[in-house]
């Protein structure tokens, strides 16, 4: 139930009623219709998280590219560890 | 970027993995509270990648087996009434109940029907209006936005023939549960990422510093959930007991404030028992007085009628982590997700199920 993959926003429906707000969401191929009543301000092309139907977060793509520029760091310093005498 | 084939990347994987090595010196005991983190720690065999001085236990983050049997047995005594239609996620129907699940019910003639989100109950109850439409309302803080919307909309719409069987919880008042527990031997948490994108991790700094214990809020592939491991022991190896975010991409501090004032707006938090663990102060969700119309419990009258639980099973233990699935007696040959005893063998979220599927019958390492 709190399984979820990010989907990229790909359709967007506007609402007079901000909690009917709605679009289409692509999770790699698969297109659902989805709630974006707690989203007002993701766009499309916006990645996010769906659960039972309500896009809850947009995914922040700085703050995912943190790991991967730690992980290489590291690699470089092990590296430069084993090439030290 | 795609945000998940990143994340599964084995090479990096195993940088964390070493990391970790490198940096432990003496046992640790860490539950991952969420049994979707559970699943993939045994899908992807992440155990078999820590070290022997790290133990991984399981919590009680699984809504479907943390359900009380008397809610089951008060679902399929809805189903059961003619002209009703009870509509539910689609794990909650192989759970057995005292005498029967919500598939047998179905099996019988019942009407349930498995939706993937609350509003499509709401769009069931809308076409028939002559009909009882009854949602069955489980999960943690995750699916508590889209339960609440769906609420809000029957009551805008005026849909009186829509009820709601209400069995919502909620993580932190579990986690100061497990953690008041005479036998507790959990050092650390990985908090719930995907509940904490509702909620934020606010709550969970009192936590952290009433019990010293760290908690690192943990997303759900392989790589998260080794870097909030590796997080938590770095905290544990120098004396720290702090709430730590490693699911920065999805989770802010205060969460979503849209999907929390929907929530506040139709529920209120409750007492609330656990399946295998018992009441719990505050830890789950009722409708607001404003809300009480949509109440299935009160619509129907419905009445506990001495839940009859299976003396074989020990899911209790398992969701606090005292005891590993294999430990129980009827794992893998009276209890199987054939032929489940208890809740955690159903679930796609439950350890046994987890354990069951993956292969570890007999031990945590293979």
């Amino acid at each position: 139930m709190c399984l979820a993959i990010p989907g990229k926003i790909t359709e967007i429906t506007e609402d007079a009623e901000p909690a009917l707000r709605r679009g289409k969401v692509d999770f790699a191929g698969v297109k659902k219709e989805v709630s974006l009543a707690f989203l007002p301000d993701a766009a499309i092309g916006d990645y996010v998280l769906v659960h039972a139907g309500f896009a809850l977060n947009t995914v922040d793509e700085d703050e995912a590219r943190k790991i991967f520029a730690h992980l290489e760091e590291m690699a470089e310093l092990e590296e430069a560890a084993g090439d030290a005498p | 970027m795609k945000f998940v084939d990143e994340y599964r990347d084995r090479k990096a994987v195993d940088q964390v993995a070493e990391e970790i090595r490198r940096t432990v010196t003496r046992p640790w005991t860490i539950m991952e509270v969420c049994g979707g983190q559970t699943h993939t720690i045994l899908k992807s065999g992440l155990e078999d990648l820590l070290p022997p001085e790290i133990t991984l236990v399981h919590g009680p983050g699984c809504p479907v087996c943390v359900t009380p049997l008397e809610l089951i047995d008060k679902a399929v005594a809805i189903a059961l009434r003619p002209g009703a239609i009870l509509c539910s996620f689609g794990d909650m129907l192989r759970v057995p109940g005292s005498t029967k699940s919500l598939f047998d019910a179905k099996a019988e003639g019942a009407d349930v029907r498995v939706v993937y989100s609350p509003v499509d109950a709401v769009k069931v109850a809308r076409e028939k209006p002559e009909r009882q439409v009854v949602f069955f309302a489980v999960g943690f803080e995750t699916t508590a936005p889209g339960n609440a919307m769906a609420v809000w909309q029957a009551a805008r719409e005026g849909l009186e023939n829509f009820s709601v069987l209400v069995a919502h919880v909620l993580v932190p008042p579990a986690i100061e549960a497990i953690l008041s527990a005479p036998a507790c031997r959990v050092q650390a948490f990985l908090a719930p990422g995907h509940v904490c994108t509702v909620v934020g991790f606010e709550q969970y700094e009192p936590i952290a510093q009433r019990y010293r214990v760290p908690i690192v809020v943990t997303g759900f592939e392989p790589l998260d959930l080794l870097e909030g491991t590796r997080m938590a022991v770095a905290q544990l190896e120098s004396g720290r007991a702090e709430v730590e975010n490693q699911y920065s991409r999805a989770v802010t501090r205060k969460g979503n404030r849209a999907a929390q004032k929907v929530v506040a707006e139709v529920f209120e938090a409750a007492n609330r028992q656990w399946r295998g663990i018992g009441e719990i102060p505050g830890s789950g969700l009722r409708l607001r007085e404003t809300y009480r119309r949509f109440d299935a419990e009160e619509r129907f009258a419905l009445t506990a009628a001495g839940a009859i639980e299976s003396p074989e099973c020990i899911s209790g233990l398992v969701l606090q982590g005292l005891k590993k699935p294999f430990e129980c007696p009827a794992f893998g040959t009276k209890c199987t997700p054939e032929r489940p005893l208890g809740a955690p063998m159903v679930s796609s979220e439950g350890a046994c199920a987890a354990y069951y599927l993956y292969g570890r019958h007999r031990h945590g390492r293979v």
